[in-house]
């Protein structure tokens, strides 16, 4: 009998499939990796990268609207320097990013102490103090710009009422006042987000530091000061470098409320950047008010760097 | 009954129970009812002035904080004789393009960042969050000169092209830290049976991300609703301005406010973020918040 040979062929193998050069290709991670950051890199190297440098070019030539201008060296610089508007812009941006800060943290600090407390209908309650963060920041300041109204000001119209004051305050009309008007209008769309953010931060403190820190003795305010903002400080940090760099760079509020009136009082850098360059048409000048701002922006950026080390330090993780 | 009634404020209130109700109506609801007012006392404001007839705003008597004569005239200005429906158009396609193109953009940049790790990733990683910190006023100068040589000044493309300049970096930040923390062991059984890293991306990555792609596509349209800077400096016609800009250069002749139509525009052109954050809210808190931690 003939034993069937089949049997003994090994049944053929399964052929693996050398995959092709491009299959191959695509499983490759490090060209994989890149292939998806094209689309993103692409478009942040057109459009934030190359402008960057074209506006620190910018600022060293005399270009202007429809004409690309020459290289000029630092003029435009030893212009400003004695330029007293300018001068004046970089004191308004401090005075503004200082104070306005300062209070948007105190206050912000504050509201996500109180909302971090068991009060009813706390997720509604979180949800409508947001609202300013998020409405659009022009259309809330046309409403302040009307509140600040020097003829139909509900706020004089109150203080008359009570007494307190004869004549309707100019909010926007005086120096001293529009530039506390603005610095009210940025604390207020300001305090939302600073204060929801150390909400979350707060969230994430174990109450049992509380319960040991009580069983020590501590007061209210030892429990705030040795607890609570020791473990808030990273995140404070980080959040309070976003609202520096934010209130340092702002245009949208200052455009709408005074366009940097009256006489120059609050004018920032980023509002006379604009008026010189655009209506004015000097864009040399415009770009190099600018990219004055960017030391500063570097300062705040290096700052919030060395608090994430700081944080990750403090919890510990390796990376 | 008493120390049950202890126990369970205990369990709800933290140590709360040691403070009493009066103490807490001072310390915590007067505060905080101050709060309350101060923030939300602009939005009433303006929706009281919006429906309010011009006799009654522009006089001192009466009670300004109450509406003696509702009228819908100054919407009815706005919506029938201003181009203001077409900024709402525009504001509307240029924030859900700008911000769709900068999701799929910022999906596969966070993917490739954080979980294909190709050769410089981290650095990538870096230069992204330094991104995040550039801001537009500093810009748009030189963005300007551009989209003026490019020659789409003055069209909406020129502000759906430059809008991802801010939402990339804050989506693909955002989704980084999500990817992080989707187990990359459903990755690698992927890759065991088979799957392309695309498949994974399309079919593992993403459905799990799904809360994270939400949060980052509400803060990324309520930011390019809220631009103002670009569209301001590269739209010049009014059929092209977006919302925050024409309500600002176009209601406004000379010295003449028309308070209760800018009012009416403010309101409604706040309505749709507002109305989209509703909904979102929980998604909205965690991108905000996400976006800080990290």
């Amino acid at each position: 009998m003939n034993v069937p040979q089949t049997e003994f062929i090994p049944a053929a193998r399964p052929t693996v499939a050398t995959p092709s050069f491009l299959a191959r290709l695509f499983d490759n991670r490090h060209f994989l990796g890149l292939l998806f950051m094209l689309p993103a890199a692409l478009l942040l190297l057109v459009f934030m990268t190359y402008p960057l440098g074209l506006g620190v070019f910018l600022g060293f030539t005399d270009a202007k609207v429809g004409r690309p201008g020459e290289w000029i060296g630092i003029e435009n610089y030893e212009f400003l320097v004695t330029d007293s508007v300018f001068r004046l812009s970089v004191w308004n941006t401090f005075l503004y990013t200082f104070i306005a800060s300062a209070a948007k943290f105190v206050l912000g600090l504050y509201l996500a102490l109180l909302l971090n407390e068991h009060i009813p209908f706390k997720a509604f309650i979180r949800a409508i103090v947001l609202l300013p963060f998020i409405v659009p920041t022009v259309l809330s300041a046309i409403a302040f710009w009307w509140i600040y109204d020097a003829q139909f000001s509900i706020v004089s119209w109150v203080l008359v009422k009570l007494g307190v004051i004869d004549t309707y305050i100019n909010f926007l009309g005086e120096p001293v006042l529009a530039r506390m008007s603005v610095i009210i209008a940025n604390i207020w769309r300001g305090v939302p987000f600073i204060a929801i953010c150390l909400l979350a931060g707060l969230q994430t403190i174990s109450p049992s530091l509380y319960e040991a820190a009580a069983i020590d003795g501590a007061n209210p305010f030892q429990k705030f000061w040795h607890v609570t903002l020791p473990m808030l400080s990273p995140i404070i940090a980080v959040v309070m470098t976003f609202s520096v760099l934010f209130t340092f760079t702002d245009f949208q509020l200052i455009w709408v409320l005074t366009r940097g009136g009256p006489i120059n009082a609050t004018h920032l850098m980023a509002t006379l950047s604009f008026q010189r360059a655009i209506p004015g048409g000097a864009l040399g000048e415009g770009a190099a008010i600018a990219t004055a701002m960017i030391p500063f922006l570097l300062a705040a950026i290096l700052f919030s760097y060395f608090g994430l080390q700081r944080r990750r330090w403090q919890q510990g993780t390796k990376d | 009954m008493n120390t049950a009634a202890v126990a369970d404020k205990e369990i709800t209130g933290g140590m709360n129970y040691l403070v009493s109700i009066p103490r807490r109506v001072v310390t915590i609801y007067l505060p905080l009812g101050i709060f309350l007012f101060v923030l939300l006392f602009p939005f009433y404001w303006m929706a009281v002035t919006s429906f309010k007839p011009n006799a009654e705003l522009l006089s001192t008597g009466g009670n300004p904080f109450w509406l003696a004569h509702p009228t819908l005239d100054h919407y009815n200005k706005l919506l029938f004789h201003t181009q203001y429906p077409s900024w709402m158009w525009n504001t509307i396609l240029i924030s859900v393009t700008s911000t769709f193109g900068s999701l799929v953009a910022s999906v596969l940049a966070a993917y490739s960042i954080e979980r294909l790790r190709f050769k410089g990733s981290r650095h990538v990683g870096m230069a992204i969050f330094l991104a995040y910190l550039i801001p537009p006023s500093i810009l748009f100068i030189p963005l300007a000169t551009m989209v003026f040589q490019v020659g789409i000044f003055d069209s909406k493309l020129a502000l759906i092209l430059t809008y991802p300049t801010f939402l990339i970096p804050f989506c693909t930040w955002l989704l980084m830290g999500y990817f992080r923390s989707i187990p990359f062991e459903l990755e690698e059984c992927a890759l065991i049976d088979g799957a392309t890293r695309w498949q994974i991306l399309l079919k593992i990555v993403l459905p799990l991300a799904v809360p994270g792609l939400i949060s980052a596509g509400i803060f990324a349209f309520t930011l390019s609703w809220n631009e103002f800077i670009y569209a301001l400096t590269f739209i010049s016609s009014s059929e092209n301005k977006t919302v925050p800009v024409g309500v600002i250069t176009e209601l406004v002749e000379g010295d003449v406010y028309h308070w209760g139509a800018l009012m009416a525009g403010a309101l409604l052109g706040s309505l749709p973020v507002a109305v989209m954050y509703s909904f979102f809210v929980e998604y909205y808190v965690a991108g905000m918040t996400g976006a800080v931690k990290e």
